[in-house]
């Protein structure tokens, strides 16, 4: 710990804080503000909360906000699932192998379009699925596939997600995992522990903190996230981010308002989950974590 | 006497509990390896596969025809692939250089020093880089429209480090936390200077952290798309701009020719400094 004076540690913090304070925070504000009625190139020059009154009888709004909660939360929960999975399977082989650290994070690396562009000549209708159905007499005509992509049920998006997600999830679980002391297990075993009885009294509570914390990260980077569900989706109803991406673009200014009003309420939505996170991982943030936030 | 013997026994038991500890059996290690592959092996093979391919269609499941159209298409001017790889080269190398400068500083204290309103500070940091910033992309529009920002490479390269700075300041103040300023000041009663403490003691220690931290930063400027296209308003194209663009137009081959440019440096910068990142939770400013 090193003693600054508050001069010396205000001005090593001021570019970050100017890049934050000025085009985030300064952003968020004006965001706010033109979707509070000052939005000059449609001649709104006075309060009014008519753009959030309207997102409350807003049909395509509310249908919206439920996809987006519920494609998060079922690809987060998989996710979940299965990083939990891979991450107790593959504790014995990571503490002693880079090839398999290594592995796991190369699907970090990959932007979310790559994914999505090869996700989409996978799981179309006359995509190499469908084709590999076709060549065992399943179907006969693309129609007869279903319909995965821009499907009523997010199939696509969920199935992307989980692809991306369920790596990094498994490596905040390993990380805690090969860390973990053995003597946890060893008292365990001592007093006449089973398997099971490892895995569900030793492993999982040591598991559970890393596993939780990082679905959240999962769960908040979905909600707000925009390529996934733009590649893959439907147009109507869409994810928030896509509603809030079409309205502001637009050709008619006058839904601009509206657009910033949905990406408000994202951006609230957002906030929250991060600040849980951060309650949630008592220590401040896990900071050496990698990242899927491409 | 009796701890020796209690030492004695956990000696004796140690082995074969450690060797017995839970994991779902070797076939599950396996298969969970073997899964994990499949998800980077599969999209690079079919890519490269689809980018030479030529006819293509329903119900062959294998391509029949191969052709180098896509790539010579990808290659010719008339494309915009290569201007669109420039300008994302460029933007994202202007993004990274930046973001370790503004970010340099800033983790150092917050990883070394206490003071009022750094959770805060923490915490709107944390903000960008988890949730994509959307309402701050649009906020910013109409003052960017105002000093003509819109449209312009100077625009998106602000815009890039609303996620960008934050999540490089993150990465290094990690690399700062380990960091004993002990030998900073050993080197100095040493008789080294400000910038040879700098270059020799301080640069050294932090550089793995510095190559993570630039690397993400060149990641995140490189695969961003709302944000290029709300501000660069489709006069800035970057690849990405362009690879939904042809995705949008159904052309598989370019569309995957595409994916590849796009793809490559991502796994090249990442390849370059995965030995670096460390997955350790307990580190934390």
């Amino acid at each position: 710990m090193i003693r600054y004076s508050r001069f010396r540690v205000a001005l090593m913090l001021a570019p970050a804080l100017i890049v934050i304070g000025g085009l985030f925070i300064g952003g968020l504000l004006l965001a706010l503000v033109q979707s509070l009625g000052y939005f000059a190139a449609i001649g709104e020059n006075a309060f009014t909360l008519k753009h959030y009154a309207a997102l409350i009888h807003d049909e395509e709004f509310h249908r919206s906000l439920f996809l987006t909660f519920a494609l998060s939360s079922i690809a987060t929960i998989i996710s979940a699932a299965l990083g939990l999975m891979c991450a107790v399977s593959l504790r014995e082989v990571a503490s002693r192998s880079r090839f398999a650290s290594v592995l796991l994070q190369i699907p970090l690396a990959m932007p979310h379009i790559v994914i999505g562009v090869v996700l989409i000549n996978l799981i179309a209708s006359s995509g190499l699925i469908a084709r590999l159905a076709f060549a065992f007499g399943i179907i006969n005509t693309p129609a007869e596939f279903p319909a995965l992509t821009a499907d009523a049920y997010g199939f696509g998006i969920i199935a992307a997600y989980v692809i991306k997600e369920t790596p990094f999830i498994t490596l905040m679980t390993l990380a805690v995992l090969v860390r973990a002391k053995d003597e946890y297990e060893l008292v365990a075993r001592t007093l006449g522990a089973n398997r099971w009885q490892l895995l569900r009294y030793v492993t999982l509570p040591l598991a559970a903190p890393a596993v939780v914390s990082s679905a959240l990260l999962v769960f908040a980077f979905i909600f707000g996230a925009f390529e996934i569900p733009f590649l893959l989706g439907r147009t109507y109803p869409a994810m928030l981010s896509v509603v809030a991406q079409r309205r502001f673009l637009s050709v008619n200014l006058s839904e601009r308002p509206d657009a910033i009003a949905v990406a408000v309420c994202l951006a609230i939505i957002s906030s929250l989950l991060v600040y849980f996170y951060m309650r949630l991982a008592r220590v401040l943030v896990r900071l050496d974590s990698p990242t899927t936030f491409l | 006497m009796a701890m020796t013997t209690a030492h004695r026994y956990t000696q004796r038991r140690a082995q074969p509990v450690t060797m017995r500890r839970f994991h779902l059996t070797d076939t599950g290690t396996i298969f969970t390896v073997a899964a994990l592959a499949c998800v980077t092996v599969i999209p690079i093979v079919f890519l490269i596969v689809a980018s030479f391919a030529r006819h293509w269609y329903f119900p062959a499941f294998a391509p029949r025809e191969f052709s180098l159209r896509a790539w010579e298409y990808v290659a010719s001017s008339s494309s915009g692939v290569t201007t669109a790889l420039w300008m994302s080269l460029a933007v994202a190398l202007i993004v990274t250089i930046l973001s370790v400068l503004v970010a340099l500083p800033a983790a150092r204290v917050l990883a070394l020093c206490e003071f009022k309103g750094k959770r805060l500070i923490i915490f709107l940091l944390m903000l960008p880089v988890i949730a994509p910033p959307l309402a701050a992309t649009m906020g910013v529009h109409n003052l960017f429209l105002r000093f003509d920002l819109t449209d312009s490479i100077a625009g998106v390269v602000l815009v890039h480090l609303i996620p960008c700075v934050p999540y490089a300041t993150l990465m290094l103040a990690s690399g700062f936390a380990n960091f004993e300023t002990d030998i900073e000041a050993q080197a100095r009663t040493l008789g080294a200077n400000r910038f040879n403490v700098w270059r020799y003691v301080t640069l050294p220690a932090v550089a793995p952290s510095l190559a993570v931290a630039a690397a993400f930063a060149f990641l995140i400027s490189w695969s961003q798309y709302l944000t290029t296209l709300i501000i660069g308003g489709n006069q800035v194209i970057t690849l990405p701009l362009i690879l939904v663009g042809f995705q949008r137009a159904g052309d598989e081959a370019t569309t995957s020719a595409l994916s590849l440019v796009f793809l490559l440096p991502t796994l090249l910068v990442f390849i370059v400094v995965a030995r670096f990142i460390k997955h350790d939770a307990s580190k934390s400013i």
